[in-house]
């Protein structure tokens, strides 16, 4: 097992390197550069802004530093928010997305899990179409509609929730983002247990088990779940990366001061180094959620062994 | 038992006092919606307005604005200038003090105008002090930050020597850029000198904490000269970019000033919270430019038919729902030193008759229905209004010329680099803002010599040589003239055609008090005040 996880965290490096390697030439790719504004500077401004940022240099030599500085986790300046290193921005931001992503991502697993076994153990019945409806509604709205409607009904028309920041991170400010969030996630959650439920329980060691006379909670819990968390494990290991690294539609909705929407305004920016940390942030995220599925996976079915 | 007993008679002694003083600890708080992060604190960085809001209620220029958007002395008392019109005198306020409680020194301008300058800083407003003598020179190298046309003659005062008469040099010393910093916290903090907990600063207000995203907090300085009439105790600034998220926001009561809002929301809102939906025209102009390189639009008589097709009322009305005005000039209302800018002559036609002359133009020119074909691409920068006005303006011209229009967006970023790379274009959107109030602001966009605003390559050297005799006049009635005759030229010949004057739109609470629309869009916290 150690075996198993040094050799992955060591291919782990390769395939960082090349994520690295792709984005930061595609991002050159695309015209204007930082410091192409709606308001124009005038060429001498630019030159001495291009020359303090080194962007005069030819791209080899910039990538070549780039990847030298990322080693010793220097992640460089960022060219928009100028007061910050790519590295503080991200150390402020990440807390907030990790937290606010850790509670929707319980609140996805554990409903969706529920509501998909409800729905298997029912299947066909009126609460299974209902939790069904509700998994393809969470799954279609989207998160951009769902967050303003929340909004204008629990914070302006009822007053009983903020309508957005942080505030002092008690639950109250967290409740709506968390749900907005959360929802297609949990939908998401609920129809692939709905699935593999409905499989498992025609298995043929839970008709065994059934004809044992065990009692239908041991059957479901104990026997059935276990094969049917498979699926549900796969799917944590993207879900958790992508929540915890903050969604920028929520956090743009409910003024969220985390990492979420530096991606896309690095990109709009053409903020070269906050793009490129945001990048490998979301690929360590992916990486390590991977490999903490595939240690899952041989804990949930001995079929899978990592030797 | 005693300690507890004890603990408790203290508790409902300090709840009584509490109780008994409570009035007074009741503490002013604005709760300013502020339309996005600021990208920086540092005054030689800031570019942006939202910068701007939190950096004048932190520091104090020479000279500020007052709330109704007028000059007044700021850190410097009184000046005088020489009857050359070349060198200023400031005289500092003798309590002017940081927020550290050290004196606010001529140094410290001397210090902080050479960061501007240098090279080095890379100070993205740099030019806004190029009429300082060797200003241009240091920023671009030539010679040393020394040699800056600024000298600290003893503590309290501060001679500026200009490279030639600039008459809206006070207004230049208002803008952001010109904010002092403090030459010890910049020398022992570097680049840390913005940050909580180590900035020194000589406004109203101290920086007390900023978390990005999320909020940034001032409070009053009790070092600042006039502290003894800041009625606010603590100002949030909350960088809100989602403008339907501030609104929401607002309607929860979480906000008492939002800046920016969708155009689209101004007669729902106006229906829910009446006077508190502020429409305020400022010096802004939105703008389509004409490649004039090329054929057609070489032609003045294709640029003055194609901006008369436009109708400006409709975009105005049913675009921005009256959240900007029709403009016919260049340069908008509301500068004090210019007065009504120059219209172009079909200012005041009807639309009709600017169509049927348009339709006649055209055809003189040659091209339209019954001569060569019109093409025209019309290139924007991607954003819903935009691409409204761009539709609408297609449609115009599709009506009025039987023209073939086309739509091309890019990002920000790839349109304007595009244009200021010298990018062939037909027709191109553009917006100005001024950076000072004052008409030349606007006109020098449209000089020869302007490699990266001219996006249309206009040259005319009779405009060229009129604005050079601006800068040359010293009186400024003949200035203001001289201008003026600059930019009925502009207007005549049509190589931009602007359409509208932009407002600000701002959301201010009934609580706030102090609050007068202006212009130029200078809102201090210093002169507003909350009632409960």
């Amino acid at each position: 097992m150690i075996a198993f996880v040094l050799r992955r965290l060591a291919s782990a490096v390769p395939t960082l390197f090349i994520v690295v390697t792709i984005s930061f030439f595609l991002m050159r790719f695309a015209p204007g550069g930082p410091f192409n504004l709606e308001r124009p500077l005038p060429p001498a401004t630019m030159e001495n802004l291009v020359r303090t940022y080194q962007l005069d240099q030819p791209l080899w030599r910039q990538y070549v530093t780039y990847i030298t500085n990322a080693v010793t986790g220097d992640f460089g300046p960022s060219y928009i928010y100028k007061d910050n290193t790519v590295a503080e921005l991200i150390g402020k931001g990440l807390p907030y997305s990790m937290e606010l992503g850790f509670y929707a991502l319980l609140l996805a697993l554990i409903g969706g899990v529920t509501m998909g076994t409800v729905a298997a153990l029912r299947q066909n019945s009126a609460l299974d179409f209902s939790i069904m409806s509700l998994a393809t509604v969470g799954t279609t709205v989207p998160n951009f509609v769902v967050g303003p409607v929340l909004t204008l009904i629990f914070a302006i028309a009822l007053s009983w929730l903020p309508a957005g920041g942080w505030g002092d991170g008690s639950l109250r400010f967290l409740i709506l983002p968390m749900i907005a969030l959360a929802l297609p996630q949990l939908a998401v959650f609920a129809r692939l247990t709905r699935g593999s439920m409905i499989e498992a329980l025609h298995a043929d060691h839970i008709r065994t088990a059934r004809a044992y006379g065990l009692p239908s909670r041991v059957v479901v819990v104990t026997h059935a779940m276990r094969g049917a968390m498979l699926p549900v494990v796969s799917y944590l290991a993207p879900c958790a990366a992508a929540l915890l690294t903050g969604s920028a539609v929520v956090e743009t909705i409910f003024t969220i001061p985390g990492v979420g929407r530096y991606f896309v305004l690095g990109a709009i920016n053409r903020d070269y180094t906050l793009v490129m940390g945001t990048v490998i942030l979301i690929a360590i995220f992916v990486i390590v959620f991977n490999l903490l599925v595939d240690i899952l996976y041989g804990l949930l079915d001995p079929r899978v062994r990592h030797d | 038992m005693t300690p507890r007993i004890l603990n408790l008679r203290a508790a409902l002694l300090l709840g009584a006092t509490l109780l008994a003083s409570s009035p007074a600890l009741a503490e002013a708080v604005l709760h300013r919606g502020n339309a996005g992060e600021p990208q920086t604190l540092d005054q030689a960085h800031t570019s942006i307005n939202i910068e701007e809001f939190i950096l004048k209620d932190l520091y104090e220029g020479l000279t500020v604005y007052d709330a109704s958007g007028k000059i007044v002395p700021g850190a410097a008392e009184t000046w005088d200038l020489s009857d050359d019109g070349l060198t200023y005198t400031f005289k500092l306020r003798a309590d002017a003090k940081w927020s550290d409680g050290s004196p606010l020194t001529a140094e410290d301008f001397v210090f902080s105008y050479q960061r501007v300058e240098d090279p080095k800083t890379a100070a993205g407003y740099a030019n806004i002090l190029y009429p300082i003598k060797n200003a241009e020179k240091v920023n671009k190298g030539e010679v040393p930050p020394a040699e800056l046309g600024v000298k600290a003659i003893d503590e309290k005062t501060l001679e500026v020597t200009l490279e030639r008469p600039t008459p809206f040099f006070l207004e230049l010393l208002a803008h952001q850029t010109a904010l002092p910093v403090s030459k010890a916290s910049v020398e022992k903090n570097g680049a840390d000198f913005v940050k909580p907990g180590t900035m020194v600063s000589n406004g109203a207000f101290k920086l007390v904490s900023h978390v990005p995203n999320d909020n940034l907090v001032v409070e009053k300085n009790a070092s600042y000269w006039d502290a003894a009439n800041v009625k606010l105790d603590k100002v949030i600034f909350y960088p809100i970019d989602d403008q339907a998220a501030s609104v929401r926001r607002f309607e929860a009561k979480e906000m008492d000033l939002v800046y920016n809002f969708s155009a689209d929301q101004i007669d729902r809102l106006r229906g829910a919270y009446g006077d508190q939906v502020h429409v305020s025209p400022t010096l802004a102009t939105y703008y389509y430019a004409f490649d004039t390189r090329q054929e057609p639009y070489s032609d003045v008589r294709v640029r003055q038919a194609l901006s008369m097709a436009v109708d400006r009322d409709f975009l105005a009305k049913e675009i921005y729902s009256g959240s900007q005005i029709p403009a016919y000039s260049m340069v908008p209302s509301g500068i004090e030193t210019y007065g009504e800018p120059s219209k172009a002559d079909f200012g005041t036609m009807s639309q009709l008759d600017r169509e049927d002359k348009a339709v006649a133009l055209m055809k003189e020119a040659g091209y339209g229905e019954g001569g060569k074909p019109l093409n025209i691409e019309i290139r924007y920068n991607t954003n819903p209004n935009h691409e409204r006005v761009a539709t609408a303006v297609a449609d115009m011209w599709k009506n009025t010329f039987g023209a073939n229009v086309s739509l091309v967006n890019l990002d920000v970023s790839s349109h304007y680099a595009y244009l200021q790379e010298g990018g062939k274009f037909n027709v191109a959107r553009a917006g100005w803002v001024a950076d000072y109030a004052d008409a030349e602001n606007f006109l020098a966009l449209s000089l020869s010599s302007n490699k990266t605003f001219n996006y249309g390559h206009y040259e005319n050297p009779a405009f060229d040589d009129l604005m050079k005799k601006s800068y040359e006049e010293t009186d400024p009635a003949a200035r203001s003239k001289l201008m003026h005759e600059a930019e009925a030229m502009l207007m005549k010949d049509q190589p931009i055609a602007p359409f509208l004057t932009q407002a600000d739109l701002w959301l201010v609470s009934g609580r706030v008090q102090g609050w007068h629309d202006n212009a130029a869009n200078q809102h201090l916290s210093r002169f507003l005040s909350v009632s409960e």
